[in-house]
């Protein structure tokens, strides 16, 4: 059976990466994977969305509307925004962190307040505060190696050696850093 | 050894491993990585070129002078290089040449949505189409082998979703392919009417002995399962009809795709009750399908623009939409992309975007964002060098009604030696007075950062002459040359102010670096303390007028609560435009 997990957030939060060593690990593991990425001018503040889709044998490497087993939003209005693309009974992490997109900035919108609130009478969320847990470990930039702990535990991952895929994937200065923030990660979901 | 590539990836790899050793491009989204990663292998010769018929005209003269070269564009980019693709189908290789166009279903990143399978079909170039990474590798590989056997370049046409998805693929030794000898052919090399005419008639013939190849390729295969629905697909489209319709359906998988194989099709539709013919864009297969006698279903049930995704088939199949949690939709906001903080040209826009009785002929790039709010300072785009030209016609025809309407025109420093010199010349020899802008950046932005002739570095990294667009300007006949620093708004007002006086052509040209560049040692040494200071909001100062939240900086928030505005450090680089747009001095630079 194939498995869609899908990443959204915001241009520059790090979605490439996590999803870069999420899907190298499923195929180290021994799965087929597919991964498909819009990007182009994802560093100039835009949504962006990584979709990554393991299995025996993978066909579409894009995920259908209403059929993700998981989506883990980096960012609260994307999580509304990709909320179309969970299955009713799929899983959703949202990094409870709040972008304002250029609308918002010049005034021509406003940011709702009520975003989770709007999100959780349809799913319940594992609301994770990501960039907070980051900072806790040193470094908020690890935000995107938590998230994708969350992913690896709530898809049941837990049995592929990450810490060789980290080493495969991340600069040295870094390693130590990321282990860390994959393990609070994995932690922050029951 | 086993890898997870993107399609783009794969395509260089696949031309590494089949020993091309010569490779040219133009960057466009989605085809700017094959370039970028075939740069990567020291066997291989890369370079930017100036625009795509130039890099069609070099790897066409590395394929006369014997090695096995490869051009890669997006769609439009084939628009470009069409005048001398059209001709090298007559001629004929001598080393093999692959031409790659990346089309765009949906346009995430393009102008248009054409289909580049027509131009196979119009140059007479026969055209490969993977599905995946794995089939990237070996198209291209067989390209080059089929090529050099019968004669002919390749296209090789992906989309979107091919160029950038991953998947996996078996990674091979590379294949040293000696150069073939170059020898004085005119027959074949020089299109004069009366040899073209041979070429002609050996086109042709050529291209029967292909229809024959596309009959017995692996690459065109029919998989017959249940017979109750038969699916004929080509490039992404088939692992989208399997996933929708998996063992439930028999499929003719198109590979090649130029000639199509008439009676592989023939033998397909006489063993299925019904024909799906699922294709994005345009009804190509589905055209060649009924011309020769078989009923299929084809545009007049799967659409003709977007992506022809698992739930658009499957919506239009059974006449209902995927199930989907229903959510209050008024509640998202938009989030569009936006300048970077820093970003050179929000100066520029911010100050032309208040004057009135212009018009603003715009080009492709970042730039073209300023179309929106809040400059809302672009009133045309339509292909690369084309805001010169197009914004000359305008002008001229503005003075011919005996309106006052200026005309300015902006594009960047990459679009300007595209194609932009040429529109330039016309402006200038046909004495308009439009006033021309030039973004200089020093690098190629929206594609990502790929040098430029102006940047003084090739695609290998090597240091090389960099061309001045300055001098360019004036050689061409600009007698009305500013540079200046488009951080300094009142640069960016006196220039405009002075251009918009004249009778003759101006060009202005804004020069500071994209923020997001990786700074040359000649940046360091021009640009003056480059993003290494910031900005900061003086809360006491603040009225909350929010007047510098127009200049649209994503750094900038505003605290409707305090009613305050405040810049994020994280994000801020100092370059100090909206110092200069606050009423109250309440922004300055941080100690």
């Amino acid at each position: 059976m194939t498995k869609s997990i899908l990443l959204v957030g915001v241009g520059g939060q790090g979605t490439i990466l996590a999803s870069k060593i999420l899907t190298n690990g499923l195929m180290e593991a021994g799965y087929d994977v597919k991964m498909s990425e819009i990007h182009g001018m994802s560093q100039r503040g835009g949504s962006v969305s990584s979709q990554v889709r393991y299995g025996e044998k993978v066909m579409s490497p894009v995920i259908e509307k209403g059929k993700a087993d998981i989506v883990v939003s980096f960012e609260k209005m994307e999580a509304l925004r990709a909320l179309d693309y969970l299955k009713e009974d799929g899983t959703l992490v949202v990094n409870n962190v709040e972008i304002p997109s250029m609308s918002v900035i010049t005034g021509d919108e406003e940011y709702p307040d009520d975003v989770l609130e709007e999100i959780e009478k349809h799913v319940k969320a594992k609301v994770v505060d990501a960039t907070g847990l980051a900072r806790g470990i040193g470094n908020e930039k690890a935000a995107n190696i938590i998230l994708l702990g969350t992913i690896i535990k709530a898809m049941g991952l837990t049995h592929i050696d990450w810490d060789a895929i980290l080493e495969a994937n991340i600069k040295p200065q870094f390693l130590e850093l990321n282990k860390k923030a994959l393990q609070v990660g994995i932690d922050a979901v029951e | 050894m086993k890898k997870l590539l993107t399609g783009d990836e794969a395509i260089a790899r696949g031309a590494y491993e089949a020993g091309v050793r010569y490779a040219a491009a133009y960057p466009g989204t989605p085809s700017t990585e094959i370039l970028e990663n075939l740069a990567t292998y020291d066997e291989i010769y890369a370079e930017w070129a100036p625009n795509e018929k130039v890099a069609m005209e070099a790897a066409i003269g590395a394929s006369i002078a014997g090695l096995r070269s490869i051009v890669s564009m997006k769609h439009v980019g084939m628009n470009v290089a069409a005048d001398p693709m059209f001709t090298w189908g007559y001629m004929g290789v001598n080393g093999g040449n692959v031409i790659v166009t990346a089309d765009e279903p949906g346009m995430f990143s393009s102008q248009n949505e054409q289909d580049n399978r027509n131009y196979a079909k119009a140059a007479k170039i026969p055209m490969l189409e993977p599905s995946d990474s794995q089939e990237c590798i070996d198209m291209v590989k067989a390209a080059y082998a089929m090529g050099e056997q019968y004669d002919s370049p390749f296209i090789i046409r992906l989309t979107t979703r091919v160029c950038h998805s991953k998947s996996i693929v078996e990674c091979r030794e590379r294949e040293e392919v000696p150069a073939k000898a170059w020898e004085k052919n005119p027959a074949k090399y020089v299109c004069l009417p009366a040899m073209a005419r041979g070429m002609k008639v050996r086109l042709l013939e050529r291209l029967k002995t292909l229809e024959g190849v596309s009959e017995t390729t692996p690459f065109n295969r029919a998989e017959m399962g249940d017979t109750s629905v038969g699916v004929i697909a080509s490039g992404i489209c088939y692992y989208y009809a399997k996933e929708v319709f998996g063992d439930k359906a028999s499929y003719l998988k198109l590979g090649f795709t130029y000639p199509l194989p008439k009676n592989l099709i023939r033998d397909f539709c006489s063993k299925v009750d019904k024909v799906y013919i699922l294709e994005e864009n345009d009804p190509y297969i589905e055209e060649f399908v009924r011309q020769i006698g078989c009923e299929c279903i084809g545009k007049d049930l799967f659409p003709s623009t977007g992506e022809l995704t698992p739930d658009v088939i499957r919506a239009c199949v059974t006449g209902e939409a995927n199930k989907v949690i229903d959510f209050d939709k008024t509640k998202l906001i938009a989030r569009a992309p936006s300048f970077c903080a820093g970003c050179p040209h929000r100066g520029l826009f911010y100050r032309l975007g208040k004057r009135k009785d212009i018009m603003i002929s715009g080009d492709i790039g970042c730039y073209t964002l300023a179309a929106g709010k809040p400059y809302q300072a672009m009133d045309s785009t339509v292909c690369m060098g084309a805001s010169f030209s197009l914004g000359a016609g305008a002008q001229r025809a503005f003075h011919m009604e005996g309106e006052s309407r200026r005309v300015v025109t902006v594009l960047g420093d990459s679009t300007f030696f595209h194609t932009g010199i040429n529109s330039l010349i016309d402006t200038v020899y046909n004495k308009v007075n439009t006033v021309n802008i030039i973004l200089d950046n020093r690098i190629t932005g929206m594609t990502g950062h790929q040098e430029n002739p102006g940047t003084g570095y090739t695609a290998k990294g090597e240091e090389t002459t960099l061309i001045r667009i300055e001098d360019v300007v004036r050689a061409i006949g600009v007698k009305h040359v500013y540079v200046i620093n488009p951080n300094h708004l009142d640069e960016v007002d006196k220039a405009l102010d002075e251009c918009l006086a004249l009778d003759e052509p101006s060009v202005i040209i804004t020069r500071w670096p994209c923020a997001l560049k990786k700074f040359s040692k000649e940046d360091k040494a021009e640009f003056d303390s480059l993003f290494v200071t910031r900005n900061k909001v003086d809360a006491d100062k603040c009225i909350g007028c929010r007047l510098c939240l127009k200049a649209g900086c994503p750094a900038m928030s505003y605290d409707s609560e305090a009613k305050k505005v405040s810049i994020n450090r994280a994000q801020c680089v100092g370059c100090d435009v909206c110092t200069q747009i606050c009423p109250k001095a309440a922004i300055s630079k941080e100690d």
